[in-house]
């Protein structure tokens, strides 16, 4: 078994609010990020795949393929868009970090044809990072 | 379901690594310039890593904030600016960066309730990185 990591970019903005809430305990519990307005970051995202490496090829995943997928279920759907307004999964779940791996995870596990998906690891900031390995 | 999540700290503190059970000789042949009698400093990078389900009310794993609170009273009030080998912590104990990721881990796992500590991580410097779990086996 062997691992393989791609990484790409996107920026995007959010806020978190849970309408079940007042505006009171929105922002005791979200702070600044309650602000509906919403604020942004550059998301930094790692998507790990693991498999055997195909004898022929030599490759665990075709890059190109991986890089396709990524561009076009991450990237095109949500760099620089507004999470919470753009981005279906986020109509009724907080766009958090963990909420957007979790997300990410499901875009791309139906659709990797060879490889099987490992790990997707989301950095909000340099600081703050979440993985999900698709456990339930 | 469930996630994992790793906020990033820096501390800088000082240590010197001597071993008690060891002669001046063998404590400057095992730990080298470590073995300075001034001893000397590093800015650490400290990774900690909690899981748990992620709370449909918030979306979160757990307050980010809480996490900050918990990390910052507990740890880096405490190593911050510090000499580690006059800290009661390592009392006896050599402050290498794997015990300091043992003690860490060891307080945390008192001080933050608010999810599950899966591991810490600490960069001693950019090539030496040491990474604790106690008894856990931790995801890759």
């Amino acid at each position: 078994m062997i691992y393989l990591t791609r990484k790409c970019e996107f920026s995007a903005s959010h806020y978190y609010h849970n309408p079940q809430w007042n505006d009171e305990e929105n922002r005791r519990v979200f702070g600044k990020c309650a602000n509906l307005n919403g604020h942004g970051h550059n998301y930094t995202l790692e998507v790990t795949v693991k498999g055997e490496i195909d004898p022929v090829t030599g490759f665990v995943v075709d890059l190109k393929e991986l890089k396709d997928l990524l561009n076009h279920e991450v990237v095109e759907a949500m760099d620089h868009r507004h999470l919470n307004k753009e981005v279906p999964e986020f109509a009724s779940t907080m766009p958090t970090s963990e909420n957007i791996a979790i997300a990410i995870w499901q875009r791309l596990d139906q659709k990797l044809k060879v490889a099987k998906l490992h790990r997707v690891r989301l950095y909000e900031l340099p600081d703050l990072f979440v993985d999900y390995y698709g456990e339930a | 379901m469930k996630a994992y999540l790793t906020r990033r700290y820096m501390i800088s503190a000082s240590h010197r690594l001597q071993s008690a059970v060891l002669s001046d000789e063998q404590n400057r042949a095992t730990y080298g310039k470590c073995n300075n009698p001034h001893g000397h400093g590093h800015n650490y990078a400290l990774e900690v890593t909690v899981s748990g389900q992620v709370s449909p009310e918030t979306g979160m794993v757990c307050n980010l904030v809480d996490l900050d609170e918990a990390v910052h009273r507990n740890v880096i009030d405490r190593f911050d600016r510090q000499n580690l080998n006059t800290l009661a912590d390592f009392a006896g104990l050599v402050p290498t960066t794997e015990n300091l990721a043992e003690v860490i881990y060891n307080i945390l796992k008192q001080g933050f309730r608010s999810a599950h500590l899966e591991k810490v991580r600490i960069e001693e410097t950019l090539m030496n990185s040491f990474e604790y779990a106690g008894d856990e086996a931790w995801r890759h």
